[in-house]
């Protein structure tokens, strides 16, 4: 049975029913909007029981000619680095639109719309098998979040949109480009048209326009990470976007960038990876200490928790790179961890915005005594953030250093420092929201968090916990994935390595046999 | 039995769990009945385990219980697991007993303040996370107590947060015990990659095979793991957040300031021994650190005011005695030392803060004097502590720090230079202390009159904790006499199959040898003892007899007392050397990098593009149509380059 269709077409089909509820009919909406998102999610619950967590390769696949003359198939297919994502896409859905209860205001029904058709296109993207329809997915989301943003954002909302949307589409007409010649080289390799990646994935591609191909693709995913240096549109984006629009944005969108390279850029380029490397993880060390240095001097929360985003996204693109299993598990769980962490600060600063229409750190202080409730949670959401062990950040961050720290002491070493100073940026910032005297009126009257907040928080610190103490659901079903991209990689280059030897030693005898001819030529000549 | 276990951790983290989730709805008396009863449960269950692991011969004196897998990824593999041996016995004993008595002195001592529960929450968390640490069976999850201790020492710190100064000194110890745990993991690093696991069991065993004794890869993970001990048990270079930390209460700083979280360096570095032993140049460092950290705490000591800090000083000082132990290979006595500390020094705190409760919460021991007869047992018991870590002949102090010294001298890591270090801290040792007594308790009474009028003996569930713990300041010492008084050395004994495994033959052996002559360590003995008589008695003499004198004294050195009073502005060193340049350098970071040349490159590129635009305006006629064509056009150029190019 055909799991995962209903499974991205659900917020959809919610999205055009909710087109024809009444745009006065505020409460209903947003009811019809959780309704759905909880449908979803209950149909992610299925996928997740229906995945056999032995299974190698792909699974609850659907494979169905869709514009056959273009040879594209509507293909889905899901493994357990997509399954996870998809639960977690599911999951903050909900808590993103329990959390848009009361600060959305107007133009709710243009804005639960957004965020459904936004949901479908970031679970496509997760099951597309076939380039076609993932690029399709893939620019599905761009425009959504751009509504998102553009609209129900902050005073500086449409600079900031635009610089979103100029950023990602660089990225995804250079992917398009790549994904073209793909399809061409394919069809000259095979003689037949496809955009499957599984299929283009066993095409070999020589050396030097794998460079270019990748580069391209790296890109267009980079950007998405954000990897320094493309990363200075997430803090306008994060800075002017509603809560909901940034839970979404830290919590899955910037997956799909670490999610491209695992399920596209890395098998499909595996000599130009291999190549990329060193570049790629001194970038990604870099922006866990840059983004952690900035984040240190930031006046506004939500821009200090974008440039912690582009530390912790630093961690997970070093752990892609160092290409061993532990490295590589780490990565998929840090996405995991990233979202449910950072997720769960966007809703907590949304939290204290909502009360104080501000969320310069100057302006708290104190809060600790006016809000403990709310102090103790964002307390928790902080230590996992920071990576304290038994919470999620920590198994992640830790498996993450170990293989950087075999790939290469150094990377391990200087990543290493990051786990210092996120402790300073975040317990400073803390010190300076919760801790010390109410010194302003305006936090005096402050109420703490209500019960709608608790229930958005409590399933992410429950997430928090199990995932720190028992993450081995999580890693049992990654593992076999991890296990046969890492794999790929390895035969491919071995292959190939393989072939060039043979090469170069029939390359040798010919040049030997030619020299050999020369003589003889010469002797005959003579 | 065995099998019961996991519950000496597991009690004190139910007590946490339930005045957490409960905080505020539970009333004051359940709530201190949770905690302390958590505790004591834990520490009876303790001592039945003790029992039971004594009951077995000693080479099979361990009781391992394996919970489930925490971590699997790859080749890595780590459990949640628990291994009972007679080291870990030794601090299960220690941080329950001591706690439990601090639990409950903390009922009295806490009564008045409003955030009651969120104490003791705190305080079980605190418990939870220091057993998990020493009860580990392997380094990852050590680390996991390692950094939960820092948490509540962090959380316990910063209690009152509304102070500046105590969320300031709560946020410094996270942090420089960060930076120390970053050493630490770096050092699993190296161990895990050259033994295959992080199991104290298997890394022990396999360690000599997989590493080049003394050479550069085992130095360096046990310089590394050092790095984590400096942090945590408050050495050079990184002491500068330990004297901060007495900005939280005081049964804090008895608790996890001087009687457990701070020792687990000294316990971590016991627990590698095998490890430490591979690298003579790490030892070397560990005693030379450790030598140093004793020897410059107890300078500042002499000139502190406030009870606390003298304390906390010396707390540094006592540490650094502990590292020297390890340092010369004699890690028996480090832990032995570690035990009578935690006696003593948690004794010490506890009567400070019983000194601090009578004087209306004021620490300075400059408004202090003659408080003996209005604190009759606070005063007995503190004397007795004071005596005790002064290292006067028959107290427990005596024993562990003669130790300690006979060992730094006679080890064949040891060194002349090395004890003579330690000798002379012992003097300061006494010397600063006997000030305290002295300043507090006897001469004139300096306080104001509203003050006086409110000083009062602290009530039973206060004095009966530091009665116990005179009781244990006084006999502690008995299990571990030096051979020389020709008894059985019981505490190194019950250790010896940890910390003097297989791989320590050769080291016990020279030992012993060294340890023939007896007539050397009688004289060392001897000269310590002296030592400290004469420096109690000009203790006496300055702060009792003739305080003019000491203020005549103190404006001859003024140089000298600022230097000592400014703790030799180590603070400001860091502040200047790593703080400031951080914080500036991240300014420009986010100012310039971020905002003038990644934004203004990109922005540069828009101008250009818009500027091109302009000329290209005329290009737009608006016909989706003509577009459409243009863009196919253009892809398929791109393609067509790609592959034909």
């Amino acid at each position: 049975m055909d799991w995962l269709t209903p499974l991205i077409f659900a917020p959809l089909v919610g999205a055009i029913i909710l087109a024809f509820v009444p745009s006065k009919q505020t409460e209903t909406i947003k009811g019809v909007a959780l309704i759905i998102a909880i449908i979803t999610f209950i149909l992610s619950l299925f996928v997740y029981a229906q995945f056999d967590k032995l299974g190698a390769g792909m699974q609850l696949t659907v494979n169905v000619p869709w514009i056959t003359s273009l040879g594209i198939h509507y293909h889905l297919g899901i493994d357990g680095i997509s399954l996870l994502l998809i639960v977690l896409t599911t999951v903050l859905t909900i808590l993103a639109i329990l959390s848009s209860w009361r600060s959305i205001t107007e133009g709710v029904k243009g804005f639960f719309v957004s965020m459904l058709i936004l949901t479908s296109g970031m679970i496509g993207v997760f099951c597309a098998l076939d380039l076609f329809l993932f690029y399709i997915f893939w620019e599905v989301m761009l425009i959504p979040m751009y509504f998102l943003i553009g609209i129900w954002g902050g005073p500086r909302r449409v600079y900031a949109a635009i610089k979103f949307v100029l950023f990602t589409m660089f990225g995804s007409l250079l992917m398009l480009v790549a994904i073209l010649y793909l399809y061409f080289q394919y069809h000259s390799f095979a003689g037949v048209y496809t955009f499957d990646m599984l299929k283009l994935m066993q095409m070999p591609i020589a050396i030097n326009p794998q460079h270019w191909l990748f580069v391209a693709f790296a890109l267009a995913f980079a950007i998405k990470v954000p990897l320094w240096p493309f990363h200075t549109w997430l803090p306008d984006a994060h800075v002017q976007a509603p809560t909901a629009g940034s839970v979404i944005l830290a919590g899955v969108l910037l997956k799909m960038g670490t999610y491209g390279f695992i399920r596209i850029a890395m098998p499909m380029f595996p000599d130009a990876t291999a190549t990329f490397v060193p570049y790629i993880a001194i970038l990604s060390v870099i922006a866990i200490i840059y983004g952690a240095l900035v984040s240190m001097v930031q006046k506004d929360i939500k821009s200090l928790v974008a440039f912690s985003s582009v530390s912790h996204m630093g961690f997970v693109m070093l752990g892609l790179f160092a290409l061993n299993q532990e490295a590589v598990q780490g990565a998929v769980i840090q996405m995991i961890n990233h979202g449910i962490s950072t997720g769960a600060l966007f809703l907590l600063v949304g939290m204290i915005y909502e009360r104080r229409h501000t969320r310069l750190i100057a302006e708290f202080g104190g809060l600790g005594k006016v809000m403990p409730v709310f102090s103790a949670f964002f307390m928790i959401v902080m230590l996992s953030s920071i990576g304290l062990p038994f919470t999620n950040g920590f198994v992640g961050e830790f498996l993450i250093l170990l293989g950087a720290f075999k790939a290469n002491v150094w990377y391990g070493v200087f990543a290493a420092t990051g786990v210092i100073l996120a402790a300073c940026y975040m317990l400073w910032m803390y010190q300076r929201v919760v801790f010390g005297k109410v010194t302003n009126p305006e936090n005096e009257k402050l109420t703490d968090i209500n019960w709608r907040e608790r229930i958005i928080l409590i399933p992410l610190v429950v997430l928090i916990f199990f995932i720190g103490i028992y993450p081995t659901p999580l890693f049992e079903r990654t593992e076999p994935a991890v296990r046969q991209v890492i794999a790929h990689i390895e035969q491919t280059r071995q292959a190939k390595q393989d072939l060039e030897r043979i090469d170069e030693r029939t390359l040798a005898l010919r040049e030997g046999a030619g020299l050999s001819q020369k003589v003889t030529e010469k002797g005959v000549t003579r | 039995m065995s099998e019961y276990l996991f519950w000496i951790p597991l009690l004190p983290l139910l007590g946490f769990l339930i005045n957490g989730l409960l905080l505020g709805k539970l009333p004051r008396p359940v709530v201190s009945a949770v905690a302390c009863v958590s505790v004591g449960l834990s520490f009876v269950l303790s001592l039945l385990l003790f029992f039971e692991l004594r009951s077995l011969p000693p080479a099979a004196r361990e009781i391992e219980q394996v919970l489930f897998t925490w971590i699997a990824a790859g080749s890595f593999h780590v459990d949640i697991a628990f291994l009972l041996d007679p080291l870990s016995a030794v601090m299960i004993l220690v941080v329950t007993g001591v706690g439990f008595l601090i639990h409950v002195y903390s009922t009295g001592y806490m009564h008045h303040d409003k955030d009651f529960g969120r104490y003791f929450a705190y305080l079980n968390l605190f418990t939870f996370s220091m057993l998990t640490l020493v009860l580990a069976n392997n380094f990852l999850l050590m680390f996991v107590g390692w950094e939960g201790v820092g948490l509540c020492s962090y959380l316990l710190i910063g209690f009152w947060f509304h102070k500046k100064s105590a969320s300031d000194a709560g946020k410094k110890a996270f942090i420089v015990n960060r930076i120390g745990d970053f050493g630490f993991l770096l050092g699993m690093f190296i161990i895990f990659w050259q033994v295959g696991s992080l199991e104290f069991k298997t890394v022990m065993e396999q360690a000599p095979a997989m590493f080049v004794a003394g050479g550069g890869l085992i130095t360096a993970a046990c310089l590394l793991l050092f790095v984590g001990a400096t942090g945590k048990s408050a050495q050079i270079p990184l002491y500068v957040w330990l004297p901060d930390a007495m900005e939280g209460p005081t049964p804090v700083s008895a608790l996890i300031h001087a009687a457990t979280m701070v020792t687990a360096g000294v316990y971590m570095i016991a627990r590698s021994s095998v490890l430490y032993m591979m690298a003579p140049d790490a030892l070397m460092v560990v005693a030379i650190i450790g030598a140093a950290t004793a020897f410059f705490a107890a300078t500042i000591g002499l000139a502190q005011n406030d009870i606390k800090r003298v304390l906390a000083y010396s707390t540094v000082s006592q540490l650094g005695y502990m590292f020297l132990a390890c340092g010369v290979a004699a890690f028996g006595a480090g832990i032995f030392h570690l035990m009578t500390h935690a006696f003593f020094k948690a004794l010490l705190f506890l009567a400070a803060g019983s000194v601090i409760h009578a004087m209306s919460e004021k620490q300075d021991m400059r408004e202090m004097g003659g408080l003996k007869k209005y604190l009759p047992i606070t005063y007995m018991t503190m004397l007795i502590a004071t005596l005790a870590i002064a290292g006067i002949p028959g107290l427990s102090g005596f024993f562990s720090k003669d130790e300690i010294l006979w060992k730094a001298f006679s080890s064949q890591h040891g060194h002349w230079l090395l004890w003579l270090v330690g000798f002379i801290t012992a003097g300061l040792t006494a010397f600063y202390m006997f000030r305290l007594i002295y300043m507090t308790f006897h001469g004139k009474e300096r306080m104001d009159e509203h003050t006086r009028s409110h000083i009062h003996e602290s009530p039973r569930s206060m004095t009966v904790p530091l009665m116990a713990l005179a009781v244990l300041s006084v006999i502690g010492g008995y299990i571990g006499m030096p051979h020389i008084f020709g008894v059985t050395n019981y505490f190194e004994e019950w250790l010896a199959p940890v910390v003097h495994g297989p791989g320590h033959q050769a080291a016990s052996h020279a030992l012993a040898a060294a340890g023939a002559d007896t007539s050397m360590e009688w004289a060392l003995m001897a000269a310590s003892v002296i030592l400290v008589i004469i420096a109690i008695f000009v203790a006496r003499h300055f702060y009792n007899k003739k305080p003019e004198a000491a203020t005549a004294m103190a404006e001859k050195m003024s140089g000298m007392k600022t230097l000592l009073a400014n703790k030799y502005y180590v603070d400001e060193f860091y502040g200047a050397t790593v703080v400031r340049p951080i914080v500036n350098g991240s300014l420009f970071l986010w100012k310039f990098v971020d905002v003038v040349i990644i934004d203004g490159t990109i922005n540069g590129l828009a101008v250009i593009s818009r500027d091109i635009s302009e000329v290209l305006r005329y290009v737009q006629g608006g016909k989706v149509r003509n577009y459409a064509t243009v863009f196919v056009a253009g892809v398929i150029v791109l393609v067509a380059y790609f592959i034909f190019g």
